[in-house]
């Protein structure tokens, strides 16, 4: 087996830990108001009635509930790059994460139905392939439940398994 | 305290469909409606507000200049705006703004666009700064996704079913029989939209617009000139009030294009989120209210979107829009109809074109020009839309 190299996506990068046992999200929180944001503030504190520019990096909670979700039936158009040969429906899901106040965007891993999902579900957040090209996997963060069929298996692998 | 209201003159379209002709032609042919329904010869317009396509190269980048040259160069002051979905308001106010600031008395707004067949889909490029392809490439989230969250949501916390929101599709292409501006001018039924392929769970194509070509023209003027103005009989329609709000921090809801909200752990969520104050802030600039409406044109990018636009441009509670949905309160002949034109649903979108038309609309309704589709007796109505990246839309206007 030929060693592959791993990296965040594409304008990702530094927006989560590729490579930890337990992976997180990246954000920052402002040292004066201690308000949130994700992806990173490039600009200083988001909040209006702040004037602090010290952002500091944190990591944000591994689990959080989902605030709604979906499916891509059809392809995505570019730059969405299929994962492999031909397109295969995924589910898509927003996050909430209750200590930051944030609601994050996020695949759900393969295998993964809209009917094994509800608003209010506990997902965790896990580090899969995007899309491989020759010897390198592109990364991304992905949601999976934390109960339930889909919480057992590995994350997303070459996102063919457990289509349904 | 009331702001001071504008005189809409004429208003005109150039049918929507899938012309595949060069935009400038619909602006123009809208243009030209518009100046012959106010009975204005153009070289009497001073101002001209164009709202911009990103899909037509450059002439769609300064389309203020583009339709001025097609129309022959008459020396008036121009102004082009982009504002996403919301541009054909930005480009509304900027003329209303210059009427009401003395700076000219007639104002001529145009939009109109040709649109690729499919998912709208950013530009070519890699822009791995730019949210709008970021969303795409990292999760792969079209516009139908954002609908669907929306719509699922719907279900999960009011009790929506499918067939409620079959039921707009349904209501919306009735309407569209009769208007002859419409794309799409056919029945359908429950079953119909059921049986149509799922997008992203749980719409189906048929809740889901399409993407057209399209113009809108509006003739706007100063409430003195459209006095001394002989060309139209009887008091013009006006617009009371524009609404171009952004949203106020932090804006806690899934919105597009961003992969993430903004925080509510530190400050808390304003009581009025983004959508619910868009017309609000018409309400607010007119002294009129939601219950002063007779009729409403709002955004039904899908069908849910616009059970959503019931309760954000106060129709009902939060939660409600189904019960006055079911209970045909936003039908024709209901207590409030709700895009009698046949929105989205009928026409698809013409981005730059569609929050102008829907200007049009409520114009015909309130002069009692509105044909087979005419709410009886119409006196007041919203026009109500959203921009990416916070761009709020609203257009108030009364008899």
């Amino acid at each position: 087996m030929t060693t592959r190299t791993r990296v965040p996506a594409l304008g990702a990068e530094g927006w989560f830990t590729p490579d930890a046992d337990e992976p997180t999200l990246l954000g920052r929180r402002c040292a004066a108001c201690g308000t949130y944001a994700f992806p990173q503030a490039e600009l200083g504190c988001p909040n209006p009635a702040c004037t602090g520019d010290e952002l500091d990096e944190v990591a944000l909670s591994r689990r959080g509930t989902i605030w709604s979700y979906t499916d891509a039936r059809y392809q995505p158009p570019a730059p969405y790059v299929v994962p492999g040969d031909e397109h295969e429906p995924f589910c898509i899901a927003a996050v909430h994460l209750e200590a930051e106040g944030l609601t994050v965007l996020g695949q759900v891993v393969a295998g993964v139905g809209v009917e094994d999902l509800r608003v209010g579900l506990e997902v965790e957040l896990v580090v899969d392939v995007l899309f491989s090209d020759d010897d390198t996997d592109h990364l991304i963060w992905k949601w999976r439940p934390v109960e339930g069929p889909a919480a057992e298996g590995p994350a997303g692998g070459d996102g063919h398994e457990g289509v349904r | 305290m009331a702001v001071e209201e504008i005189a809409v003159l004429g208003v005109g379209m150039h049918p929507w469909g899938k012309w595949g002709r060069n935009f400038v032609t619909y602006g123009v042919a809208a243009a030209r409606d518009a100046l012959r329904d106010a009975g204005i010869d153009w070289s009497e317009v001073q101002f001209v507000s164009g709202a911009d396509t990103m899909r037509n190269g450059y002439p769609g980048y300064v389309s203020g200049a583009t339709f001025a040259q097609a129309l022959g160069w008459n020396g008036a002051r121009v102004a082009s705006s982009y504002a996403a979905c919301a541009s054909g308001v930005t480009a509304i106010e900027a003329a209303r703004t210059r009427i009401l600031a003395g700076l000219c008395d007639v104002a001529l707004v145009v939009g109109a666009d040709t649109t690729p067949k499919g998912f709208l889909a950013p530009n070519a490029g890699d822009r791995p700064t730019d949210p709008d392809w970021l969303r795409f490439r990292l999760v792969g989230a079209t516009n139908p996704t954002y609908f669907a969250m929306s719509a699922r949501r719907r279900m999960d916390l009011y009790g929506a079913t499918a067939e409620d929101f079959a039921r707009v599709k349904v209501k919306n292409a009735a309407n569209g029989l009769a208007n002859p501006n419409a794309r799409y001018r056919k029945a359908v039924t429950v079953e119909d939209v059921l049986a149509s392929p799922v997008v992203a769970d749980p719409l189906h194509l048929l809740e889901i617009c399409a993407t057209s070509d399209g113009g809108a023209a509006l003739v706007l003027s100063s409430l003195d000139f459209a006095e001394r103005h002989a060309g139209r009989a009887g008091s013009p329609v006006r617009i009371a009030a524009v609404s171009t709000v952004t949203p106020t921090y932090p804006q806690g809801t899934v919105d597009l294009p961003d992969p993430a909200t903004d925080s509510t752990a530190a400050v808390a969520a304003p009581a009025r989120g983004f959508k619910e104050s868009i017309a609000h802030a018409c309400y607010e600039e007119s002294g009129i209210g939601p219950e002063d409406l007779s009729l409403a044109e709002v955004y039904d990018l899908s069908t849910a979107l616009e059970l959503d636009w019931y309760e954000e441009i106060g129709l009902c509670g939060r939660g409600e829009a189904e019960g006055l949905l079911r209970d045909g309160a936003t039908a024709p002949g209901g207590r409030i109809p709700v895009n009698p034109s046949g929105g989205l649903a009928c026409f698809g979108e013409a981005v730059p074109a569609q929050a102008i038309a829907q200007v049009c609309e409520v114009t015909w309704q309130l002069r009692g020009d509105a044909g087979d589709r005419q709410v009886e007796g119409a006196t007041v109505g919203i026009t109500a839309n959203q921009g990416l990246f916070g761009h709020g839309s609203a257009v108030l206007l009364r008899r």
